[in-house]
């Protein structure tokens, strides 16, 4: 399948898969205040609440949320970097 | 409302218009038991990767959470506990050994799912930034010392906890 997005935008990769919640969010925000802003952190989640939280996640800082993809049992997202901290 | 009026109840110094004020979480930790530690730090931490500003006020037994050497050990409370992780007859968690059988128990879910423990999960809120209130009464009812204590706690009494929880966007009790 073709991702949502320019994978060749993604600058950073994180997979936390099988850690459950807060570690997904808490890695996430930490992989993205190393990233520029304007920049792609490509993120993959296995904890079901997932799907709600990296959204809630880049609504809170600030970030853009440019796709999510469901892969058998895991979710794929790409956040794009906002201003924020 | 007249112009005059407006001027003088709306808020238009350049300030005001700066840098948006962070969201703000005040938590209350009450509780010292292994499983109603996880909550609120779970929370700060997960406030604080928000972007957040995180502040918990530990009181009561919630300061054992605080607590050098008790912060390792917090146990699982296996009476009157019907969901406990040892489902037996309630009157059987005051045996001898329940309550270390269900703590063993809740230690190896937390591990298996490859939780931090609570120590860990200190660690990071702390690198966060959380602000850890320590509460002084506590700690003069129950004898604790602030050497006692881990280090950067935040002693303080209820009025400067309101304080900071006062501008609080949520504010919970645990």
């Amino acid at each position: 399948m073709t991702p949502p997005i320019d994978t060749t935008r993604v600058t950073s990769r994180l997979d936390t898969s099988g850690l459950l919640c807060p570690l997904p969010v808490y890695k996430a925000a930490l992989a993205l205040k190393q990233i520029e802003p304007g920049e792609v952190l490509e993120l993959v989640c296995t904890d079901p609440g997932s799907l709600e939280d990296i959204p809630a996640l880049a609504r809170q800082r600030g970030d853009v949320l440019l796709g999510v993809e469901e892969r058998d049992g895991s979710q794929v997202f790409w956040l794009e970097r906002g201003g924020a901290g | 409302m007249s112009d005059a009026a407006r001027l003088l109840t709306e808020d238009v110094s350049p300030a005001a218009e700066a840098e948006p004020r962070r969201k703000r979480l005040a938590l209350v930790a009450s509780k010292g038991t292994l499983d109603q530690a996880y909550p609120p730090l779970i929370l700060a931490t997960t406030a604080a990767s928000l972007g957040w500003e995180a502040g918990i006020y530990f009181t009561f037994y919630g300061l054992d959470i605080l607590h050098q050497e008790r912060f390792r050990k917090l146990k699982m409370a296996s009476l009157a506990n019907p969901s406990g992780p040892i489902q037996i007859p309630n009157l059987l968690g005051a045996v001898p050994g329940a309550t270390a059988a269900a703590t063993k128990v809740m230690k190896r879910w937390m591990k298996r799912s490859r939780m931090p423990d609570i120590p860990e999960f200190i660690e990071m809120a702390r690198d966060l930034g959380v602000t850890f209130f320590a509460c002084a009464t506590t700690m003069g009812v129950m004898g604790v010392e602030e050497s006692d204590l881990i280090e950067g706690c935040n002693i303080a009494g209820a009025a400067a906890f309101l304080d900071f929880a006062a501008t609080a966007d949520v504010q919970l009790f645990v």
